[in-house]
Protein backbone atom coordinates (compact mmCIF):
# COMPACT_ATOMS: atom_id res chain seq x y z
CA UNK A 1 0.00 0.00 0.00
CA UNK A 2 2.98 2.30 -0.38
CA UNK A 3 2.06 3.85 -3.66
CA UNK A 4 -1.70 4.02 -3.78
CA UNK A 5 -1.88 7.09 -5.96
CA UNK A 6 0.20 5.82 -8.88
CA UNK A 7 -1.32 2.35 -8.54
CA UNK A 8 -4.86 3.65 -8.26
CA UNK A 9 -6.93 1.13 -10.14
CA UNK A 10 -10.54 0.63 -9.24
CA UNK A 11 -13.50 -1.24 -10.61
CA UNK A 12 -16.50 0.57 -12.07
CA UNK A 13 -20.04 -0.55 -11.25
CA UNK A 14 -20.16 -2.17 -14.68
CA UNK A 15 -16.95 -4.11 -14.00
CA UNK A 16 -18.15 -5.21 -10.58
CA UNK A 17 -21.22 -6.70 -12.22
CA UNK A 18 -19.21 -8.24 -15.07
CA UNK A 19 -16.74 -9.93 -12.71
CA UNK A 20 -19.29 -10.81 -9.99
CA UNK A 21 -18.56 -14.55 -10.18
CA UNK A 22 -14.86 -13.89 -9.62
CA UNK A 23 -15.43 -11.34 -6.89
CA UNK A 24 -17.62 -13.74 -4.93
CA UNK A 25 -14.79 -16.30 -4.89
CA UNK A 26 -12.91 -16.25 -1.60
CA UNK A 27 -9.61 -16.89 -3.49
CA UNK A 28 -10.10 -14.01 -5.95
CA UNK A 29 -12.43 -11.37 -4.54
CA UNK A 30 -12.11 -7.65 -5.20
CA UNK A 31 -8.35 -7.60 -4.51
CA UNK A 32 -7.76 -10.49 -6.95
CA UNK A 33 -9.87 -8.82 -9.61
CA UNK A 34 -7.84 -5.62 -9.21
CA UNK A 35 -4.64 -7.65 -9.62
CA UNK A 36 -6.04 -9.00 -12.89
CA UNK A 37 -6.90 -5.48 -14.03
CA UNK A 38 -3.40 -4.24 -13.23
CA UNK A 39 -1.73 -7.23 -14.92
CA UNK A 40 0.05 -7.21 -18.27
CA UNK A 41 0.06 -10.62 -19.98
CA UNK A 42 1.84 -11.48 -23.23
CA UNK A 43 0.43 -14.30 -25.38
CA UNK A 44 2.87 -15.79 -27.87
CA UNK A 45 0.75 -16.89 -30.81
CA UNK A 46 -2.93 -16.33 -31.55
CA UNK A 47 -3.48 -19.84 -32.88
CA UNK A 48 -4.99 -23.01 -31.46
CA UNK A 49 -3.76 -22.45 -27.91
CA UNK A 50 -3.76 -18.67 -28.10
CA UNK A 51 -7.43 -18.49 -29.14
CA UNK A 52 -9.05 -19.89 -25.97
CA UNK A 53 -6.21 -18.50 -23.86
CA UNK A 54 -6.90 -14.95 -25.05
CA UNK A 55 -10.65 -15.36 -24.83
CA UNK A 56 -10.59 -16.51 -21.20
CA UNK A 57 -7.95 -13.94 -20.21
CA UNK A 58 -9.98 -11.17 -21.84
CA UNK A 59 -13.19 -12.37 -20.23
CA UNK A 60 -11.39 -12.57 -16.88
CA UNK A 61 -10.52 -8.89 -17.07
CA UNK A 62 -6.75 -8.88 -17.61
CA UNK A 63 -5.95 -5.18 -17.93
CA UNK A 64 -3.43 -5.40 -20.74
CA UNK A 65 -3.10 -8.26 -23.20
CA UNK A 66 -0.18 -8.33 -25.63
CA UNK A 67 -0.43 -10.62 -28.64
CA UNK A 68 2.56 -11.64 -30.76
CA UNK A 69 1.79 -13.24 -34.13
CA UNK A 70 2.99 -12.50 -37.64
CA UNK A 71 0.48 -14.75 -39.41
CA UNK A 72 -2.83 -14.09 -41.16
CA UNK A 73 -6.02 -16.10 -40.59
CA UNK A 74 -6.48 -18.95 -43.06
CA UNK A 75 -9.54 -21.12 -43.61
CA UNK A 76 -7.79 -24.21 -42.23
CA UNK A 77 -7.17 -22.38 -38.93
CA UNK A 78 -10.86 -22.10 -38.13
CA UNK A 79 -11.32 -25.76 -37.15
CA UNK A 80 -9.58 -24.90 -33.87
CA UNK A 81 -8.59 -21.22 -33.64
CA UNK A 82 -11.99 -20.13 -32.42
CA UNK A 83 -11.13 -16.52 -31.64
CA UNK A 84 -11.13 -15.96 -35.42
CA UNK A 85 -14.20 -16.21 -37.64
CA UNK A 86 -14.92 -16.87 -41.29
CA UNK A 87 -14.99 -13.16 -42.24
CA UNK A 88 -11.46 -12.83 -40.75
CA UNK A 89 -9.77 -15.07 -43.34
CA UNK A 90 -6.87 -13.08 -44.78
CA UNK A 91 -6.75 -10.66 -41.83
CA UNK A 92 -3.69 -10.51 -39.56
CA UNK A 93 -4.34 -12.75 -36.57
CA UNK A 94 -3.40 -10.02 -34.09
CA UNK A 95 -6.05 -7.71 -35.60
CA UNK A 96 -8.72 -10.40 -35.73
CA UNK A 97 -7.99 -11.41 -32.13
CA UNK A 98 -7.98 -7.77 -30.97
CA UNK A 99 -11.40 -7.20 -32.56
CA UNK A 100 -12.81 -10.33 -30.91
CA UNK A 101 -11.42 -9.25 -27.53
CA UNK A 102 -12.95 -5.77 -27.94
CA UNK A 103 -16.36 -7.40 -28.54
CA UNK A 104 -15.91 -9.65 -25.53
CA UNK A 105 -14.60 -7.11 -23.02
CA UNK A 106 -14.02 -3.44 -23.84
CA UNK A 107 -12.12 -2.98 -20.55
CA UNK A 108 -9.11 -4.88 -21.94
CA UNK A 109 -6.27 -2.90 -23.49
CA UNK A 110 -4.82 -4.97 -26.37
CA UNK A 111 -1.31 -4.45 -27.73
CA UNK A 112 -0.70 -6.06 -31.11
CA UNK A 113 2.85 -7.18 -31.94
CA UNK A 114 2.56 -8.23 -35.57
CA UNK A 115 5.99 -9.76 -35.79
CA UNK A 116 7.82 -13.03 -35.44
CA UNK A 117 9.61 -13.79 -32.17
CA UNK A 118 13.34 -13.81 -32.80
CA UNK A 119 16.46 -13.99 -30.65
CA UNK A 120 16.83 -10.25 -31.25
CA UNK A 121 13.39 -9.04 -30.14
CA UNK A 122 12.31 -11.64 -27.60
CA UNK A 123 13.83 -10.17 -24.45
CA UNK A 124 12.44 -6.70 -25.12
CA UNK A 125 9.02 -8.23 -25.85
CA UNK A 126 8.72 -10.23 -22.63
CA UNK A 127 10.30 -7.48 -20.52
CA UNK A 128 7.20 -5.31 -20.98
CA UNK A 129 4.85 -7.82 -19.33
CA UNK A 130 4.23 -9.49 -15.96
CA UNK A 131 3.39 -13.00 -17.17
CA UNK A 132 4.07 -14.72 -20.50
CA UNK A 133 2.02 -17.56 -22.01
CA UNK A 134 3.55 -19.50 -24.90
CA UNK A 135 1.22 -21.11 -27.41
CA UNK A 136 3.58 -20.82 -30.37
CA UNK A 137 3.96 -23.41 -33.08
CA UNK A 138 7.69 -24.05 -33.40
CA UNK A 139 10.69 -25.06 -31.32
CA UNK A 140 12.83 -22.03 -32.19
CA UNK A 141 10.25 -19.68 -30.68
CA UNK A 142 9.64 -21.95 -27.68
CA UNK A 143 13.32 -22.07 -26.71
CA UNK A 144 13.81 -18.34 -27.36
CA UNK A 145 10.79 -17.46 -25.17
CA UNK A 146 11.71 -19.86 -22.36
CA UNK A 147 15.30 -18.59 -22.23
CA UNK A 148 14.21 -14.92 -22.40
CA UNK A 149 11.68 -15.39 -19.58
CA UNK A 150 14.42 -16.91 -17.43
CA UNK A 151 16.76 -13.95 -18.02
CA UNK A 152 13.98 -11.35 -17.66
CA UNK A 153 12.57 -13.13 -14.58
CA UNK A 154 9.06 -13.52 -15.99
CA UNK A 155 6.77 -16.41 -15.08
CA UNK A 156 6.08 -18.49 -18.20
CA UNK A 157 3.05 -20.71 -18.73
CA UNK A 158 3.79 -22.99 -21.64
CA UNK A 159 1.72 -25.64 -23.40
CA UNK A 160 2.46 -27.67 -26.51
CA UNK A 161 0.42 -29.92 -28.74
CA UNK A 162 1.04 -33.15 -30.59
CA UNK A 163 -1.79 -34.72 -32.60
CA UNK A 164 -3.71 -36.29 -29.70
CA UNK A 165 -1.27 -35.46 -26.90
CA UNK A 166 -0.40 -32.25 -25.14
CA UNK A 167 1.49 -30.95 -22.15
CA UNK A 168 1.40 -27.96 -19.85
CA UNK A 169 3.77 -26.54 -17.24
CA UNK A 170 4.63 -23.28 -15.49
CA UNK A 171 8.22 -22.07 -15.27
CA UNK A 172 9.63 -19.83 -12.55
CA UNK A 173 13.32 -20.80 -12.73
CA UNK A 174 14.45 -17.39 -11.46
CA UNK A 175 13.09 -18.43 -8.05
CA UNK A 176 14.00 -21.21 -5.65
CA UNK A 177 11.84 -23.85 -4.02
CA UNK A 178 11.31 -24.21 -0.25
CA UNK A 179 14.48 -26.34 0.05
CA UNK A 180 16.64 -23.68 -1.64
CA UNK A 181 17.04 -25.56 -4.93
CA UNK A 182 16.39 -23.44 -8.03
CA UNK A 183 13.10 -24.13 -9.79
CA UNK A 184 13.56 -26.05 -13.05
CA UNK A 185 13.89 -24.48 -16.50
CA UNK A 186 12.32 -25.74 -19.73
CA UNK A 187 15.80 -27.01 -20.56
CA UNK A 188 15.73 -29.25 -17.49
CA UNK A 189 13.02 -31.19 -19.33
CA UNK A 190 14.34 -30.86 -22.87
CA UNK A 191 17.92 -29.51 -22.88
CA UNK A 192 17.94 -28.79 -26.61
CA UNK A 193 15.44 -28.97 -29.47
CA UNK A 194 14.98 -32.32 -31.20
CA UNK A 195 16.77 -32.71 -34.54
CA UNK A 196 15.01 -30.61 -37.22
CA UNK A 197 12.26 -32.48 -39.04
CA UNK A 198 11.83 -35.23 -36.43
CA UNK A 199 8.80 -33.71 -34.72
CA UNK A 200 5.98 -32.74 -37.08
CA UNK A 201 4.11 -29.45 -36.78
CA UNK A 202 0.30 -29.29 -36.40
CA UNK A 203 0.21 -28.27 -40.06
CA UNK A 204 1.97 -31.46 -41.10
CA UNK A 205 0.51 -33.98 -38.65
CA UNK A 206 -2.98 -32.66 -37.99
CA UNK A 207 -4.56 -31.82 -34.67
CA UNK A 208 -7.94 -32.53 -33.13
CA UNK A 209 -9.46 -29.07 -32.72
CA UNK A 210 -10.93 -29.49 -29.25
CA UNK A 211 -7.56 -30.44 -27.74
CA UNK A 212 -6.06 -26.93 -27.96
CA UNK A 213 -9.39 -25.75 -26.55
CA UNK A 214 -8.77 -27.74 -23.37
CA UNK A 215 -5.07 -26.86 -23.16
CA UNK A 216 -5.48 -23.15 -23.92
CA UNK A 217 -8.15 -22.92 -21.22
CA UNK A 218 -5.82 -24.62 -18.73
CA UNK A 219 -3.11 -22.12 -19.72
CA UNK A 220 -5.52 -19.28 -18.89
CA UNK A 221 -6.16 -20.85 -15.51
CA UNK A 222 -2.40 -21.03 -14.80
CA UNK A 223 -1.90 -17.40 -15.90
CA UNK A 224 -4.74 -16.21 -13.66
CA UNK A 225 -3.29 -18.26 -10.79
CA UNK A 226 0.13 -16.65 -11.35
CA UNK A 227 -1.48 -13.20 -11.05
CA UNK A 228 -3.99 -13.79 -8.28
CA UNK A 229 -2.00 -16.38 -6.35
CA UNK A 230 -4.29 -19.20 -5.20
CA UNK A 231 -3.60 -22.93 -4.84
CA UNK A 232 -0.50 -24.60 -6.25
CA UNK A 233 1.03 -23.67 -9.61
CA UNK A 234 2.40 -26.22 -12.09
CA UNK A 235 5.99 -25.32 -11.16
CA UNK A 236 8.13 -28.45 -11.39
CA UNK A 237 5.07 -30.31 -12.62
CA UNK A 238 4.27 -31.33 -16.18
CA UNK A 239 0.65 -32.14 -16.96
CA UNK A 240 0.53 -34.66 -19.81
CA UNK A 241 -2.74 -35.18 -21.62
CA UNK A 242 -3.39 -38.15 -23.89
CA UNK A 243 -6.67 -37.39 -25.62
CA UNK A 244 -6.91 -40.84 -27.24
CA UNK A 245 -7.55 -42.52 -23.91
CA UNK A 246 -8.36 -39.41 -21.81
CA UNK A 247 -5.31 -40.08 -19.69
CA UNK A 248 -4.16 -37.11 -17.60
CA UNK A 249 -0.78 -37.74 -15.94
CA UNK A 250 1.02 -35.33 -13.64
CA UNK A 251 4.79 -35.77 -13.72
CA UNK A 252 7.18 -33.96 -11.43
CA UNK A 253 10.53 -32.66 -12.63
CA UNK A 254 13.32 -30.89 -10.83
CA UNK A 255 16.24 -28.61 -11.43
CA UNK A 256 18.88 -30.37 -13.52
CA UNK A 257 22.38 -29.27 -12.42
CA UNK A 258 23.51 -29.87 -16.03
CA UNK A 259 21.08 -27.36 -17.56
CA UNK A 260 22.74 -24.43 -19.36
CA UNK A 261 20.59 -21.62 -17.84
CA UNK A 262 20.79 -21.96 -14.07
CA UNK A 263 22.80 -25.19 -13.83
CA UNK A 264 25.97 -25.59 -11.80
CA UNK A 265 28.25 -24.37 -14.60
CA UNK A 266 26.10 -21.30 -15.32
CA UNK A 267 25.74 -20.40 -11.64
CA UNK A 268 29.45 -20.63 -10.90
CA UNK A 269 30.27 -18.64 -14.06
CA UNK A 270 27.87 -16.14 -12.48
CA UNK B 1 -1.79 -71.75 -9.69
CA UNK B 2 0.55 -74.17 -11.47
CA UNK B 3 3.10 -72.80 -13.90
CA UNK B 4 1.79 -69.24 -14.07
CA UNK B 5 3.82 -66.07 -13.70
CA UNK B 6 7.41 -67.27 -13.64
CA UNK B 7 9.87 -64.83 -12.15
CA UNK B 8 11.06 -63.67 -15.59
CA UNK B 9 7.63 -62.31 -16.58
CA UNK B 10 8.00 -59.02 -14.75
CA UNK B 11 5.86 -56.26 -16.22
CA UNK B 12 5.95 -52.49 -16.37
CA UNK B 13 3.54 -49.83 -17.63
CA UNK B 14 4.77 -47.66 -20.47
CA UNK B 15 2.65 -44.57 -21.23
CA UNK B 16 -0.32 -46.33 -19.67
CA UNK B 17 0.08 -49.66 -21.47
CA UNK B 18 1.18 -52.95 -19.92
CA UNK B 19 4.50 -54.37 -21.21
CA UNK B 20 7.05 -57.04 -20.40
CA UNK B 21 10.07 -55.70 -18.56
CA UNK B 22 13.10 -56.47 -20.73
CA UNK B 23 15.56 -53.73 -19.77
CA UNK B 24 17.43 -53.13 -16.55
CA UNK B 25 18.08 -49.39 -16.95
CA UNK B 26 16.41 -46.38 -18.59
CA UNK B 27 19.24 -46.21 -21.13
CA UNK B 28 18.76 -49.86 -22.13
CA UNK B 29 14.99 -49.36 -22.29
CA UNK B 30 15.35 -46.39 -24.69
CA UNK B 31 17.89 -48.19 -26.87
CA UNK B 32 15.58 -51.24 -27.18
CA UNK B 33 12.87 -48.93 -28.50
CA UNK B 34 15.21 -47.34 -31.01
CA UNK B 35 15.02 -43.93 -29.35
CA UNK B 36 17.84 -41.42 -29.63
CA UNK B 37 20.32 -42.42 -26.89
CA UNK B 38 21.24 -38.73 -26.53
CA UNK B 39 17.58 -38.21 -25.73
CA UNK B 40 17.12 -35.10 -27.84
CA UNK B 41 13.45 -34.15 -27.63
CA UNK B 42 12.66 -36.85 -25.08
CA UNK B 43 12.13 -36.82 -21.34
CA UNK B 44 11.60 -40.00 -19.34
CA UNK B 45 9.74 -40.29 -16.07
CA UNK B 46 9.90 -43.28 -13.73
CA UNK B 47 7.02 -43.59 -11.26
CA UNK B 48 5.91 -40.02 -11.85
CA UNK B 49 9.30 -38.34 -11.54
CA UNK B 50 11.30 -37.17 -14.56
CA UNK B 51 14.78 -38.76 -14.49
CA UNK B 52 17.63 -36.36 -15.39
CA UNK B 53 19.48 -37.74 -18.40
CA UNK B 54 22.77 -37.93 -16.51
CA UNK B 55 21.15 -40.77 -14.52
CA UNK B 56 19.72 -42.73 -17.49
CA UNK B 57 22.69 -45.11 -17.55
CA UNK B 58 22.25 -46.04 -13.90
CA UNK B 59 18.54 -45.57 -13.18
CA UNK B 60 17.25 -49.13 -12.65
CA UNK B 61 13.94 -50.45 -13.94
CA UNK B 62 11.96 -52.83 -11.79
CA UNK B 63 8.75 -54.84 -11.93
CA UNK B 64 5.68 -52.66 -11.60
CA UNK B 65 7.43 -49.43 -12.60
CA UNK B 66 5.38 -46.81 -14.41
CA UNK B 67 7.39 -45.27 -17.23
CA UNK B 68 6.33 -42.23 -19.24
CA UNK B 69 8.18 -41.26 -22.37
CA UNK B 70 7.48 -37.57 -23.02
CA UNK B 71 8.15 -36.28 -26.52
CA UNK B 72 8.88 -32.59 -26.89
CA UNK B 73 6.07 -31.00 -28.92
CA UNK B 74 6.03 -27.73 -30.76
CA UNK B 75 2.39 -27.42 -31.82
CA UNK B 76 0.27 -24.53 -30.73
Amino acid sequence: MTNETTNAVSLSADEIERYARHIVLRDVGGPGQLKLKRARVLAIGAGGLGAPLLQYLAAAGIGTLGIVDDDVVSLSNLQRQIIHGTPDVGTPKVDSAAAAIARLNPHVNVICHRERVTADNVRALVAGYDVVADGSDNFATRYAVADACFYERKPLVTAALGTFDASLTTLRPFERGPDGTPNPTYRCLFPSPPPPGTVPTCEEAGILGALPGVMGSLMALEVIRAIVGFGEPLVGKLLMVDARSMRFEMLTYGWDPDNPLNGTAALTAG
Amino acid sequence: MSMEAPAAAARIRVNGADELLTASTIAEFLSQRGLDPAGRGIAVARNGQVVPRARWQDEPLGAGDRIEIVHARQGG
